[in-house]
């Protein structure tokens, strides 16, 4: 009969049997933080639990649905304010075309190196933030666009005031991204006010960043804008990463400790956009002047 | 001579008996509540209840490990960490060790357990939740992160909390049904 106790277990004892699981445990803890050799392996385990998750967002969906039924009483006034934004966002569009035309005219005038070909017309994919629970220790969100969506790793991702950061994971129908904040993140940034260019890196902290290796007396003041800078080709250039909250400057010091604090902000309900990849920058230096002398 | 009655305010052999027979419950009954389990940890929550969310899944596993250690073994709660630590992009490993070592505590404190009754059953379970969360912090911080403030182990408060209704939860459709007319 099944439900015959069993008497005399027989088997290794409870404590063989976690001495085993804590050895595969520790197994694979250093793989996913060190060497990540099996990215099957998660991804294997997220098609499982995906229909889980699913289920567990319907509740938030049917609120959203309550939610937007409410609002939609006010739809006529949003529209109005929309096409308000729209109208202002177009104008200063066509002037940012006007202006990119004429710097790489004046750039071609001083013989400055060809700059990166930004992509102002770059196909942008939106999508939003899954709020599944976040884990304090984690600094990554959850997108509900995946590999289905041709999205690829590596992606910038955006919302309207600034970087949230980069797509590090992808599952079929979701995608993990790297926050800013998170402590292996950095991002090349330049200073808005005086072009001083940096790097910006996250520190595990919520809503902290910091520049690091630069000097006690470095220009930079509180309540500078810092924006992409372009480098290194992952985010295109000019989009806003952070203010600079306080500098610390110990003349004791190498290095002047500045904090900075995003611009993003990742709550609930935001939308963001997902940037196609930007294109790298051509390696050889050599090859720039040939490139010029074809374009003329 | 001394009148006075003698109260053993400690556990007698009433407690012990008064126990309910329960009804073994079959795989697909302990599948399902621990899938539900899983669900309602996925859930999503606004940031300041997301604070006092317990862990279902580990209560879940401890009430089985207590009541039926035959049937939730350490590998069950292995594949449940791997699941949980997935769906909340934490690092491989981090849930599934804390499971295990939690399942752990709890079979070997198991017999101990059955014969207090809920309330008195609830800090001891608190017990284990804090040394699984423990544990969760120092893989974590292992991998890197800062230490969280305090209000982290909030979720453990409420596990303690929750741990008597969940359990009459999950013993309720075990419980046999006495026939009155029976004599």
């Amino acid at each position: 009969m099944e439900t015959t106790p069993q008497f005399f277990r027989h088997g290794p004892g409870p404590f063989a049997r976690l001495l085993v699981f804590v050895f595969l445990s520790c197994l694979l803890i250093a793989e996913d933080l060190r060497f990540k050799y099996f990215p099957e392996l998660r991804q294997t385990i997220g098609a499982v639990i995906f229909p889980l998750q699913k289920i567990a967002y319907i509740p938030t969906h049917i609120y959203d649905q309550i939610e937007e039924s409410i609002a939609s009483f006010y739809l006529l006034e949003e529209n109005i304010k929309f096409r308000q934004q729209y109208l202002e966002d177009r104008e200063q569009l066509l002037k940012l075309r006007a202006l990119e035309a004429e710097n790489t005219q004046l750039r071609k005038l001083l013989g400055a190196v060809q700059q990166i070909e930004t992509n102002t017309q770059a196909k942008a994919v939106l999508a939003e933030i899954l709020q599944t629970p976040r884990d304090p220790f984690s600094h990554k969100i959850t997108l509900n666009k995946g590999g289905y969506h041709n999205i690829q790793l590596g992606q910038a991702v955006i919302d309207d005031k600034g970087i949230v950061g980069q797509i590090t994971r992808l599952y079929p129908w979701s995608s993990e991204v790297t926050l800013l904040t998170d402590k292996n993140h950095s991002v090349p940034v330049q200073v808005l006010r005086n072009s001083l260019r940096s790097v910006v890196s996250g520190t595990g902290k919520n809503d902290e960043l910091e520049l690091r290796y630069l000097s006690v007396n470095i220009d930079i003041q509180q309540g500078d804008l810092l924006i992409t800078s372009g480098i290194g080709g992952v985010y295109p250039p000019g989009i806003p990463v952070a203010t600079v909250l306080r500098i610390e400057r110990d003349p004791t010091d190498d290095f002047a400790q500045i904090i900075s604090v995003p611009i993003a902000g990742v709550d609930r309900n935001r939308q963001v956009l997902i940037l196609s990849l930007v294109q790298p920058v051509p390696d050889d230096p050599l090859e720039m002047p040939k490139i010029e002398s074809q374009k003329n | 001579m001394n009148h006075r009655k003698t109260r053993d305010n400690n556990l007698n052999a009433n407690d012990y008996f008064r126990q309910d027979v329960h009804v073994p419950p079959s795989s697909g009954y302990i599948a399902i509540s621990l899938t539900i389990a899983l669900i309602l940890n996925f859930l999503p929550l606004p940031e300041n209840i997301l604070l006092f969310r317990p862990d279902f899944v580990a209560i879940t596993i401890i009430y089985w490990g207590i009541n039926h250690p035959h049937k939730m073994g350490m590998s069950i709660a292995f594949g449940m960490g791997l699941m949980m630590d997935v769906g909340n992009t934490t690092i491989l490993g981090q849930h599934a060790l804390a499971y295990c070592i939690a399942i752990y505590l709890t079979l070997i404190l198991g017999r101990r357990l059955r014969i207090f009754n809920l309330m008195q059953q609830a800090p001891q379970i608190g017990l284990i939740l804090l040394v699984m969360q423990t544990v969760i912090i120092l893989v974590a911080v292992l991998g890197g992160a800062h230490l969280p403030g305090w209000q982290y182990l909030f979720a453990t408060a409420t596990g303690i909390l929750l741990w008597a209704p969940i359990s009459l939860l999950l013993s309720t459709p075990l419980k046999q049904k006495s026939d009155l007319n029976a004599l």
